[in-house]
């Protein structure tokens, strides 16, 4: 799960890590309001779940109340379209009004899970406001890593390596080796997959801040991090996935005319994968889970039928424990009750096979069985030239 | 021979009152597994799925000699299970649980000793030798008794394999489903390990996705020191970037973990790599006769 940056400092700094005093603003009276009580200047900063807004205009800086105005008016409300957002962009609900700090360096810090090893990782780098992809492929040697021994947990050499790397020195290497073992703290104690902070500052004054933060929280911890699910910000997802996630259905909104439902997060890519080989594209991907039962499939055909792109379903089930028959006939009800049109392409495989292909063709009803995937993308695209667009 | 799994395993099922733990003992067992007990905290002096039942890991090792460990509990409390199978020194413990917090896998794995209990999962299919021992929840029906060894983040499309194999009178001789969670407690390059020194197995499989560097390391793995074919596959061509793929490890960052990448790095090892999903048995059964 992701978290806004106001969201994201407001934890961090619970965890000792220093941040620029901010308030978050929901309409221009509020930033306003925030920017009074902060103290001119401010920067005025878009919250969408999504890097790269300062490029975009979305973070101003606002010397008076009529720029904190002008600025507010103009990012809320607008759609930002940043290297991250995809051509649609992001619409922009909510604003962080953040004291202007004197800047004297930018770095980069994050902490994420290395899956190599298996633990805690620190990445550091003295360019900061630059993406890190970049510093990797450009200038690899200027990357500081730590890995970090998840029951030692940061050790103060590792922090003080870390700090004579980036070039700190007297109060600013005090101020960030304890920045660093703070926000160590933060990534473990909030369950993060990831956090990173682009650019870490350090004012002429000597401190060391967060400026920025992105936060990243592990979905399968949510359950002991009550506050952090609390947080969830339901607009920064797509309509169709939060409602399949009421249903505990895995599905991703993509942009070609085939809708599948498949059983199992592999089978499912390999489905895409396969359909795009034939010379269609897919239009999402959809892990119905191990058990397909009746009212999975019957969820799985809203979510899917919701969409306008869809033109055809490909239904591509392993039944491994779960039967074939038991699922054909959970299809074909699902079908009936909720009166699909759409053409479906059907792969199954697994115990009692024979009985389900009967049970679909004797049903009445427009199915088109496969044998074997390739088979199944090859109907897919055979009954794609036949429907209209 | 086969690996991790077989005549010799003695299994016991940490869960096995609850439904999945019953449902899934006795489908081991009914494989032809020697289940030999079940643990469940509170419960020891019951009998369940015809076994008896142990408070304790380590009592059900005292009066049984179980030494393979299959766990089936909630995720919250997988990575305690695995931890007591550890510290029981089982030789091998098993999950299929998906959605364990990856802090939990990264704690357990640091209790492991240099040579302790292999860890296989979570959020796997688990393991099977055909003909021998299943220790996992994959329809054992599908399976051929054989020489090509399997290895997989995914559970279905292992299934998918595995069927394109015995379609093809191509048999098994241990199938692994490794997990799609990014921390996970075996790893490709310990499977091929196992693979390389095991005389039962000929030939590989492996089926990769988006995410993470561990196909890579595998690929650098084939390249020095596996001399047996290998025939890929990379599911994840088409998935959109920044996005999980249902699995928790499936996602490609910041142009790390592309199933372009993983192609390319095992192609340059020798290995074949098939584009699609359906082209995994023919594959093998060319490399095979070739
Ligand atoms: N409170 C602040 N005071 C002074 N300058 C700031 C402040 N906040 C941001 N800036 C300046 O704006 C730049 C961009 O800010 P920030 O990193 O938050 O956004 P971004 O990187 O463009 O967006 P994203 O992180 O979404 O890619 C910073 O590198 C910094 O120079
Ligand atoms: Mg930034």
């Amino acid at each position: 799960m992701n978290l806004h940056e106001h969201q994201a400092k407001a934890l961090l700094a619970e965890y000792g890590v220093p941040i620029p005093r901010g308030k978050v603003a929901f309409s221009v009276d509020e930033a306003v309001a925030a920017a009074s009580e902060l103290g001119l200047p401010v920067v005025v900063k878009a919250q969408i779940h999504a890097g790269g807004r300062g490029k975009a205009g979305g973070v101003r800086l606002a010397r008076t109340e009529d720029e904190v105005r002008a600025a507010a008016d103009a990012i809320l409300g607008a759609t930002l379209v940043t290297k991250q957002t995809g051509p649609e962009g992001r619409l922009v609900r909510r604003l962080l009004v953040e004291e202007g700090v004197a800047i004297a360096r930018e770095l980069y810090v994050s902490f994420i899970i290395d899956r190599s090893t298996g633990r805690p990782m620190c990445v550091a780098s003295a360019a900061g406001g630059m993406d890190i992809e970049e510093v990797a492929a450009e200038t690899p040697e200027k990357i500081l890593t730590v890995t970090v021994d998840p029951a030692m947990g940061m050790q103060p050499f590792q922090a003080r390596r870390l700090a004579f790397g980036l070039g700190f020195e007297g109060q600013v290497f005090r101020n960030g080796t304890k920045f660093l073992t703070a926000l160590y703290r933060a990534f473990e104690g909030l369950d993060a997959s990831q956090v990173e902070i682009n650019p870490m500052l350090v004012t002429e004054g000597g401190d060391v801040l967060a400026l920025d933060a992105k936060v990243s929280v592990d979905d399968s911890a949510l359950f002991r991090q009550p506050q952090v699910a609390a947080l969830r910000d339901i607009h920064e997802e797509s309509p169709l996935e939060v409602e399949a996630s009421k249903h505990r259905l895995s599905y991703i909104k993509l942009d070609g005319s085939v809708g599948c439902m498949v059983n199992g997060a592999g089978l499912a890519m390999a489905t895409m994968d396969i359909v795009k080989l034939a010379g269609a594209s897919p239009a999402n991907f959809l892990d119905v889970g191990g058990g397909a039962s009746a009212e999975q499939i019957e969820n799985a055909f809203r979510i899917l039928s919701s969409d306008p792109e869809v033109r055809l379903v490909l239904i591509n089930i392993f039944g491994g424990i779960l039967r074939c028959d038991r699922l054909a006939k959970g299809l074909i009800a699902a079908v009936r009750k909720l009166g699909v049109t759409l053409p479906i392409v059907i792969r199954m495989e697994g115990t009692n096979v024979e009985l389900a292909r009967r049970m679909l063709e004797e049903s009445g009803l427009d199915f088109t069985t496969a044998d074997g995937m390739r088979d199944a993308a090859e109907q897919v695209v055979r009954k794609l030239e036949a429907v209209p667009a | 021979m086969s690996v991790l799994v077989g005549n010799e395993t003695r299994l016991v099922v940490q869960g096995i009152t609850g439904r999945e733990g019953a449902f899934h003992a006795e489908a081991c067992r009914d494989y032809g597994t020697n289940l030999v007990a079940g643990v469940v905290p509170g419960k020891g002096g019951q009998t369940a799925v015809g076994v008896p039942v142990f408070d304790t890991v380590a009592e059900a090792v005292e009066k049984t000699g179980a030494n393979v460990g299959f766990v089936l509990v909630p995720p919250p409390f997988c990575a305690d299970a695995y931890a007591e199978a550890v510290d029981a020194g089982l030789d091998l413990v098993v999950s299929i649980t998906e959605g364990v917090p990856t802090r939990d896998m990264v704690r357990v794995m640091r209790t492991v000793p240099p040579g302790g209990t292999r860890i296989l999962g979570p959020n796997c299919p688990g393991v099977i030798s055909p003909g021998k021992a299943k220790v996992g929840i994959m329809p054992g029906f599908i399976h051929k008794e054989g020489h090509v060894g399997v290895v997989s983040r995914s559970g279905t499309l292992t299934y998918e394999a595995v069927h394109q194999l015995s379609e093809r009178g191509i048999g098994q001789s241990t199938c692994v489903g490794i997990g799609g969670d990014p921390v996970i407690g075996t790893n490709f390059v310990d499977v091929l390990e196992l693979f390389a020194a095991d005389e039962d197995t000929g030939a590989v499989i492996l089926i990769g996705e988006i995410g993470g560097g561990a196909e890579e390391e595998a690929a650098d793995f084939i390249r020095r020191e596996l001399k047996k074919p290998v025939v890929a596959f990379i599911a994840g061509q088409t998935a959109p970037p920044g996005r999980r793929m249902g699995h928790a490890g499936a996602i490609v960052m910041g142009g790390q973990g592309t199933a372009a990448g993983k192609m390319e790095a095992l192609r340059s090892a020798g290995c074949t790599v098939v584009e699609s999903p359906a082209e995994m048995g023919a594959a093998m059964e060319a490399r095979l006769q070739g």
